[in-house]
């Protein structure tokens, strides 16, 4: 589950942001804007490879004492990072895919509603619900 | 648009239904209104707004006045995230300033009265609706509606989401691509974040186009929403596409026959319209060897097009992709192409109901032949399709079965048998016709007036033939009639053999260019993955 969830635009602006509310959301906010030139140096490591050959998934990013970051990036250079509370051991690397495939799905979905304009921030409902069932629910 | 909103309104909007009704009298004005205009121009939607209005309306009497206000004033209806254009109608309706600011004023008034609140908004909504739609409708008291709940559509509401969605795209039964979709509902002067919200919850797909069902779902939603229904968290079921479907086919098919009939939609390439499908099918059963021929590329969309059209309903539902797709974005749901329709026509003999002349549930074949298909009720056995009835035709033409004949005659060429008379009749029939020839006279009779009340032109061939027959024996009439059936079955099977070869030809010839094409890739390939390796 996870604790913060950032969709960022190719220009490396964020989309939609959300963090667990308790946290100081500061925290997150700062930790994914640092994720970004991790993401970029791993892109850029591909070289000659062409961008269909890289994969989607990046893997984490780096890890922080209490928490690691994850990646993804799209076809399109938009990104999405992933924060997860490192006490939560449970969490494997296979889950964190499926998360990110979710993720993409649904951000497609988001991509398909023509009053949305490539660019705005996600304001989708639909979204919203489904990056609420990644979180961790706070009680 | 007005007509719905009278629909929709739930008990407190009953008084913007009484307002909606006023509204709908005067439709035609909302048409050539230039006021309008200014109100798109001047209309400021915004929830914001409508919250405060909400509050002003609710903590004034339902006599409030915020009409007072001058025109350039921000509505204060609740809700009303909706251009005043309307305020022209209802100031006609309501005998209220023609100015069209002032006009919502007045019709704030009288709704006031009545509700004092939420009431409001449903005239604003629906003005602008009309405005933006320009729908006339005949207000309605729908109580089954509220009584039922707000995301229920109504016969008139479908018809006119239906029209509405021909007006923007001629096939019913293709989509509506996500831009034009935009700029219409745009129009409806809901803020972009409620009309994407919508737009969420009607693509039920998720594909960026909508197709008749989800057209009519998020059209409901948006007059619900003009008439100060909140947004459902999630898509009601009865505007679940396959609700809508299940609950209005008919008229799909309808709107589908009138489409195929009026518009050939080659950019389409995906007209399933039932009529021509249930009049191809039977050709296509008939004989479905396609001899070759030469097509122009011109030619091949609208043979496409016919062919699709012969191919039965569910055919719509396969997912073949069209070489030369048009516009449309393949998706699961795009229409079969002539190429997989051919092999499903093949595949399935059904046939489907035709509703060619929408009141009279004609078959294509010999419709025009007998009298007695007018009333002759054996529709089920007609309706089954055209194909049984033919091939019993040939074997019956005989003194000995003419009773038989009479029979198969009436099934074989009842294929309008709008009205379904009794399945008696055809019994009725056989009697009079191993009669003496006092029955045949009075079964001309029948058919005579039969068919002058059908109006069909059947009647009036039919009508000389059963008089010349009508001293003879009741056999050469059938056999008169058995024949121009079969005639016409023939020279339809021709024509429908005729397109589809030439439609297999310049399949045939897209075939080829595609593998020419595909080879020289190949050869590029060859090429190029030398280089690639270092």
């Amino acid at each position: 589950m996870a604790v913060c969830v950032a969709v960022i635009a190719k220009e490396n602006y964020p989309l939609y942001i959300r963090s667990v509310p308790t946290e100081n959301e500061l925290k997150f906010h700062y930790m994914v804007h640092t994720s970004l030139d991790v993401v970029d140096e791993k892109i850029s490591a591909m070289g000659k490879a062409l961008v269909d050959q890289r994969e989607l998934y990046l893997g984490l990013l780096y890890p922080t004492e209490d928490y690691k970051v994850y990646g993804y990036v799209t076809n399109s250079r938009v990104k999405f990072v992933m924060v997860v509370d490192s006490s939560n051991t449970a969490l494997r690397d296979n889950e964190i895919r499926s998360m990110f495939r979710k993720l993409h799905n649904s951000y497609t979905d988001v991509m398909c509603n023509p009053f949305y304009n490539p660019g705005d921030r996600i304001q989708s409902r639909t979204f919203d619900s489904m990056v609420t069932s990644m979180m961790i629910q706070v009680c | 648009m007005e007509s719905i909103k009278c629909e929709l309104p739930l008990p407190r909007f009953m008084m913007s239904k009484t307002d909606g009704e006023i509204r709908f009298g005067n439709p035609a004005e909302l048409h050539g209104t230039k006021v309008q205009i200014p109100y798109l121009i001047t209309e400021k939607n915004t929830f914001k707004r409508m919250d405060d209005e909400d509050k002003q309306q609710e903590t004034q009497s339902p006599t409030m006045s915020p009409l007072a206000s001058p025109p350039s004033s921000p509505p204060h209806y609740q809700r009303v995230p909706l251009s005043h254009g309307y305020s022209k109608l209802r100031s006609s309706t309501e005998q209220m300033h023609p100015a069209p600011y002032e006009a919502r004023q007045p019709l704030v008034q009288p709704e006031g009265a009545s509700s004092g609140g939420p009431g409001a908004k449903p005239p604003r909504h629906q003005a602008s609706l009309i405005r933006s739609f320009s729908v006339e409708r005949e207000p309605q008291d729908n109580n089954s509606n509220y009584l039922d709940e707000p995301w229920r559509i109504t016969e008139e509401q479908r018809e006119y989401y239906v029209n509405q969605f021909r007006s923007l795209q001629p096939d019913p039964s293709s989509f509506i691509s996500g831009s034009v979709a935009k700029n219409f509902f745009t129009k409806s002067k809901l803020s972009i974040p409620e009309l994407s919200y919508i737009w969420e919850l009607s693509d039920a797909d998720c594909d960026g186009a909508l197709t008749l069902p989800e057209f009519c779902a998020a059209f409901h939603l948006i007059v619900a929403r003009k008439n100060g229904y909140p947004l459902p968290e999630g898509l009601p079921p009865t505007l679940q596409p396959e609700y809508l479907q299940a609950a209005f086919p008919k008229p799909k098919w309808e709107c589908a026959l009138f489409d195929s009939y009026s518009e050939s939609t080659p950019a389409n390439q995906q007209p399933r319209d039932l009529s021509r499908m249930e009049k191809l099918s039977i050709k296509d059963m008939a004989d479905f060897p396609v001899p070759t021929q030469d097509v122009t590329g011109d030619d091949k969309q609208a043979l496409k097009s016919t062919v699709d059209e012969a191919l039965p309903k569910d055919m719509s539902e396969d997912p073949a992709t069209p070489k030369d797709s048009n516009n449309l974005k393949a998706r699961p749901r795009s229409r079969s192409y002539s190429s997989t329709s051919i092999e499903e026509a093949m595949k399935r003999g059904e046939d489907p109901p035709t509703p060619p002349p929408r009141p009279q549930k004609t078959h294509s074949r010999a419709s025009s032949l007998d009298l007695n298909k007018v009333f002759q009720p054996s529709v089920p056995a007609t309706k089954s399709g055209l194909l049984p009835p033919p091939p019993a035709l040939p074997p019956r033409p005989c003194p000995s079965q003419s009773e038989q004949a009479s029979e198969a005659e009436l099934h074989s060429q009842l294929n309008r048998a709008p009205s379904q008379a009794a399945e008696s009749s055809p019994t009725k029939k056989d009697i009079p016709y191993s009669q003496p020839p006092s029955k045949p006279i009075r079964r001309k009779f029948r058919p005579e007036n039969q068919a002058t009340e059908n109006q069909e032109p059947s009647p009036t061939v039919g009508g000389p033939a059963v008089a010349t027959v009508k001293p003879h024996p009741t056999v050469q009439k059938q056999s008169s009639r058995q024949k121009k059936a079969i005639q016409t079955a023939i020279r339809k099977n021709k024509e429908a053999n005729a397109v589809l070869a030439r439609l297999n030809s310049e399949l045939q010839q897209q075939l080829k260019e595609v593998h020419q094409e595909r080879i020289a890739l190949e050869n590029q390939l060859e090429q190029l993955r030398p280089v690639t390796v270092l």
